[in-house]
């Protein structure tokens, strides 16, 4: 039992702070990170998690509440990106890429403002790259009823969004307001986002945002399957990153132990090569070949994303 | 503004606004923002591996954005191309995060890579960017042609036999070559931002292909020499101002091409 869990992982109380959180942000950005996907948002979802960041940033050099600036930046972002038009799929990459770049411009000048104004060493990297081990125990309650609101606001407009996805004609025929719905989306993702990039870093926000749900659509092609798949792998490629985060100090010879984050992420990448596997997909129910004419996004997509199915291809 | 080691500062910004107006166009033509953001993210996670075992930089930058870039088109082969290039790019960032747990870099390090050291730049580091910079413009133009071709009409490159995905992947190496030479000295972020506002501003002035992306760089130059002048000026990161100014060039396009759609009453330039 010792050699899987290090005496003391149990005990210690960032580790028992970093499951809970870590579970709370696997299910948000799970159920968030189906539509994401399924919508072709991708970039947005992770273009936003730098945009907080931004924010956090902006928070941290002004002396409010980073959770404040996180959430702030990305709400601010979205609305941005929607104004521009990441409504429409032809410009979505563009509008997502403005705002990405004018944001990382005022990072920049954010963090150079908060190492010269003071002498605080390592604020760039604990606001780039976040640690699930170092959160402040205060914001737990915080995180925990954002996170809540948000997965009442993804169930209330869950049906509509979901017309909306798989086929947008449909929708407005049946009197969906398309750009209501969109930005409505785009603000749950802002909110869940923000949250999951200031509790466990911007790396592990896109991970486990994209990863779990990504690779739950491989395999079976029902929503409401998809995000019970995805909160399962995101929940356990969690717990299993940490679990192997803490016992990784007595790998490596410096004793200094590897990131959460290395561990969630390549849990992560390795589960989406796993349901790739066509024995796999049979296994769920799903047909090994041509995932993409099955995928549930027809009509919302990018030529871009349709080229390399194209039938020409040698 | 113009003496010492400014010198260089003009020089090597001038070379990276080119390729990023060549290399932009595209990129915006493609829609492919994402990766275009994933690859030079990635490669940093390259030069921080390079410099944990003490190599040079510019080899771990080559190595991870050429991987970026190949696992991309691999993976997006068969998949939802936006997802699969956010799993390589949260992949590549957990690396980097990996090997930077085990220096002890100092954490100005970080911030250069990420933002770029552009007012710092060496007389030796200049060889390296203007090498690797011809060959990115030279590879756009013998690729030119495919390119357009896929990007616009992808349905009549498929039926006049052209390889769209293998066009696709050539176009990622050459975004990562272009990556490779411009970390070191603009930043990882940076690069992104220069390889999307100025095409996209150029965009929204003419949809002829050949004049849009003489727009592209005559903006990304523009972009380029102002932010150096301000940085210059004010002390502040060159990065602020290429953002900002970026930003203010699609903005100003956009407001020129609702100007043109009112005056001459039909949407002539393609809104990108």
């Amino acid at each position: 039992m010792h050699l899987l869990f290090e005496p003391g992982f149990f005990a210690s109380g960032p580790v028992r702070t970093a499951v809970v959180i870590g579970g709370v942000a696997a299910v948000v950005s799970a159920v968030v990170g189906v539509f994401t996907v399924v919508r072709s948002q991708s970039f947005a979802g992770h273009a936003l998690t730098d945009i907080a960041t931004t924010g956090g940033s902006g928070a941290f050099y002004l002396g409010f509440n980073p959770l404040a600036g996180f959430i702030g930046g990305g709400v601010v972002g979205a609305g941005a990106m929607d104004l521009i038009g990441v409504q429409r799929v032809r410009s979505r990459d563009v509008a997502t890429g403005i705002v990405l770049g004018a944001a990382t411009g005022l990072a920049a000048l954010f963090l150079y403002l908060d190492t010269t104004s003071s002498a605080t060493t390592g604020a760039t990297q604990q606001i780039l790259f976040g640690s699930i081990f170092t959160i402040d125990r205060s914001t737990v309650p915080v995180v925990v009823v954002l996170s809540v609101v948000t997965l009442v606001g993804m169930a209330v407009i869950r049906r509509p969004l979901l017309l909306h996805s798989v086929s947008p004609e449909l929708a407005t025929v049946r009197g969906v307001a398309g750009r209501g719905i969109g930005l409505a989306f785009m603000l749950a993702l802002a909110v869940s986002v923000g949250l999951s990039s200031v509790a466990i870093g911007s790396i592990l926000s896109t991970a486990l945002l994209i990863g779990p749900a990504a690779a739950a659509l491989r395999v079976t092609r029902s929503i409401g399957a998809a995000t019970v798949v995805a909160c399962g792998l995101g929940i356990a490629t969690t717990w299993l990153g940490i679990l192997l985060a803490y016992d990784s100090a007595d790998w490596v010879r410096s004793g200094q132990g590897l990131p959460v984050s290395f561990f969630i992420v390549v849990l992560t990448f390795l589960s989406y090569l796993v349901t790739g596997v066509p024995a796999v997909r049979r296994l769920a129910g799903r047909p090994g070949r041509h995932p993409a004419p099955a995928d549930p996004a027809p009509a919302d997509r990018a030529p871009a994303d349709r080229a390399p199915a194209a039938p020409a291809e040698g | 503004m113009f003496s010492g080691f400014m010198v260089n500062a003009w020089a090597v910004g001038t070379m990276v606004a080119v390729v990023a107006g060549v290399v932009g166009f595209f990129v915006v033509l493609r829609g492919s923002a994402f990766p275009a953001h994933a690859i030079p993210n990635g490669a940093f996670a390259g030069a921080a591996g390079a410099s944990l075992i003490g190599i040079n930089p510019l080899i771990g930058l080559g190595v991870f954005s050429l991987g970026a870039a190949l696992g991309i088109g691999w993976l997006g082969r068969r998949g939802r191309a936006d997802a699969v290039t956010a799993l390589m790019l949260v992949l590549m960032l957990a690396l980097g995060a990996a090997f930077l747990s085990q220096s002890t870099q100092y954490e100005p390090e970080i911030y250069s890579l990420l933002f770029g050291e552009i007012l710092g730049v060496s007389t030796t580091e200049l060889l390296p960017v203007l090498i690797l910079g011809g060959v990115c413009v030279a590879a756009v133009g013998i690729l030119f042609r495919r390119l357009l071709v896929t990007s616009i009409v992808p349905e009549i490159a498929a039926a006049r036999g052209l390889r769209i995905h293998r066009t696709e992947v050539a176009f990622l190496v050459v975004v990562a070559a272009a990556t490779t030479m411009t970390v070191p000295v603009v930043g990882a972020l940076l690069i992104f931002t220069l390889m999307i506002g100025p095409p996209a501003a150029a965009r929204c002035l003419t949809d002829r292909p050949g004049r849009a992306l003489g727009a592209s760089v005559a903006v990304a130059l523009t972009t380029v020499w102002a932010s150096i002048a301000c940085s210059f000026e004010s002390n502040w990161p060159v990065g602020f101002f290429v953002g900002v100014f970026s930003a203010t060039a699609y903005g100003l396009g956009r407001a020129y091409a609702a100007w043109h759609l009112s005056r001459v009453g039909r949407p002539a330039p393609a809104v990108a």
